[in-house]
């Protein structure tokens, strides 16, 4: 079973206090901590899972600049045989229909059997790179999965719906799968893994090396172009409690007989 | 999304259609005849239960014979699957999660969130003869046409001659029956990324004990294995609408908020003071929750033993 997870390098948002950027289209990068995309890892995790199961490779590629190599390092150190990175000025401003369109010309000259990628990354959101990649390799694909069993050439895939209901499909292999996070508790990186990780090589590749040209790529290859970020505008902002957490609590205290919930 | 479909259409001079596809959904399309001029409906026994590769055949019929402008679809699970793959396959520019769109001249301009609903992006879509757009749920207010519309309804023929063979539907799988039912209780303390770590749940839990109410959690908390998925408000998990909503290291990506927005109270505790969850809440504390709980405990405990006194 040889594998592809598709991966990207994003910053850690979930808690941290954005801004966005002098040119307004972007956020200010520095001081934020960048990782895997949370979705990606539940992905490679999936991929890894396969791979001690069913034997096999797993491959991880991403589209990013060359940062984005502490992902892929992490994806070898979890336990992925080969890591590609395709990375070249022109990419910039790549949206998600571009970055499939780059990882397409890529992986239509491997072998796999199964594409594993988040069901969307935590930055832009799209839920769009993987189903795209399946149009362009015209192989089946399921989102947002829960759930992957393997057994005569096909897999029996949970997707998740609406409320906490699941769906089973059978999808005929190979296949494009992007995963839901929770299908798996992700491992953490053992020392020899990230000792074996630093002697694997990361491939790079540039445009000139998937036979796509300038105008496929980037803003120009696009579907979508970013006018402007902004801070999305208050509908009923909270009225904020300020003082020592003490003061803190007796005025939630205060509110709660008021409202008659103590 | 009709009652927006039905504004841009009125501003562009388009005309409106709604699609149903199914079997057995004649009743639905007459629903549909009350906010749409036009429906198309095409049944099939092949499209009972939702399938991307069949929808996207029939879809993509409609689309090459009509050439609509703008192609509206839910970004629900279902529009997930099926919206990139058909925009794709057929050269449409597709934004996805919209929570805003209109056309600006002849560009086709939308609004969607990214960084989970902190950071909001304009963004117009290359030029083309057909767009199509994901709407996000309830990103507009539905409202009823003013007028009675009574739509036409014209049955198409479904173009599905064979099976699909990729992708099969098995079974719908429920939600494993859980013991705490969340949307019975008067008092929720949700919790949410912030507590850190699973061996701080028991101190959020006591606090729910404490308040007489139930411990709910956001989405990363059932992921992680910390908490069950019966505790699970949110889209994917419960709606509630207790007394009130306390809610502690949630930064309130939509997908929450739609499950909690309508809680007679919400109180919202998060170190960021730009976390959307403080757009949604009556009451905001920018702190550490690891020193609002321990002092919230300590108060309600003491209130407690004077009353016994």
């Amino acid at each position: 079973m040889d594998v592809i997870v598709c991966v990207k390098h994003v910053p850690e948002t979930a808690e941290a206090e954005l801004k966005i950027d002098a040119t307004g289209k972007s956020i200010e990068k520095s001081g934020l901590v960048f990782d895997i995309n949370e979705w990606d890892d539940y992905a490679l995790e999936e991929a890894v899972r396969i791979k001690e199961k069913f034997g096999g490779t797993v491959t991880a590629i991403t589209v990013g600049p060359e940062d984005s190599d502490s992902t892929l390092r992490k994806c070898l150190a979890r336990g992925a045989d080969k890591a590609i990175r395709l990375t070249d000025p022109k990419f910039e401003g790549s949206d998600a229909y571009t970055t499939a369109k780059i990882l397409y010309s890529v992986i239509k000259n491997m072998h796999f059997d199964m594409i594993l990628t988040g069901a969307q990354a935590s930055d832009d959101e799209s839920a769009v790179v993987g189903p795209v990649l399946a149009e362009l390799l015209k192989v089946p694909h399921a989102t947002m999965v829960k759930k992957i069993e393997l057994a005569n050439g096909k897999a029996i895939v949970n997707r998740e719906l609406e409320g906490g209901f699941e769906e089973r499909l059978e999808v005929k292999l190979p296949a494009v799968f992007t995963v839901q996070t929770g299908i798996n508790e992700p491992r953490y990186v053992s020392i020899m893994g990230i000792r074996r990780a630093m002697q694997k090589e990361v491939k790079v590749m540039g445009l000139a090396d998937i036979g796509l040209s300038e105008n496929d790529v980037g803003e120009a290859g696009s579907w979508l172009k970013i006018e402007k970020l902004y801070v999305p505008p208050v509908e009923k902002q909270a009225e904020f409690l300020t003082g020592s957490p003490d003061e803190i609590a007796s005025r939630i205290v205060e509110i709660l007989k008021s409202r008659g919930v103590m | 999304m009709l009652t927006k479909a039905r504004e841009v259409a009125e501003k562009t001079n388009a005309n409106l259609t709604a699609v149903l596809l199914g079997k057995n959904v004649k009743e639905h399309a007459k629903t549909l005849a009350e906010y749409s001029p036009k429906i198309l409906l095409v049944e099939d026994d092949k499209l009972e239960n939702f399938n991307s590769d069949a929808y996207q055949k029939v879809l993509s019929r409609l689309i090459v014979e009509r050439k609509p402008i703008l192609t509206l679809i839910g970004h629900t699970s279902y529009g997930v699957e099926l919206a990139p793959r058909l925009a794709a396959a057929l050269s449409i520019p597709l934004a996805t999660d919209c929570i805003d769109f209109c056309f600006e001249g002849d560009a086709f301009v939308v609004t969607r969130q990214m960084y989970g609903g902190k950071v909001n992006a304009k963004a117009v879509l290359r030029k083309s003869e057909s767009y199509m757009a994901t709407v996000r749920q309830a990103a507009f207010q539905a409202q009823k046409p003013s007028a009675p519309i009574n739509g036409q309804i014209e049955e198409v023929p479904s173009p599905l001659t064979e099976e699909i063979t990729g992708k099969r539907f098995l079974e719908y799988v429920p939600p494993p029956p859980g013991g705490v039912d969340i949307t019975a209780a008067d008092i929720l303390v949700s919790v949410g990324r912030g507590i850190k770590d699973r061996s701080n749940i028991p101190l959020v839990e006591e606090l729910a004990k404490s308040l007489g109410g139930v411990l709910a959690c956001s989405r990363p908390i059932v992921d992680k294995g910390w908490l069950p998925s019966e505790r699970q408000v949110g889209s994917s998990g419960k709606t509630v609408k207790p007394k009130l909503y306390l809610a502690l290291g949630i930064s309130g990506a939509f997908q929450h908020i739609l499950g909690m927005k309508n809680s007679d109270l919400i109180i919202a505790v998060n170190k960021d003071p730009k976390a959307p969850i403080f757009n949604f809440s009556d009451y905001g504390v920018v702190e550490d929750l690891f020193k609002i709980v321990p002092a919230l405990k300590n108060k309600i405990n003491e209130i407690k033993a004077q009353k016994t006194k």
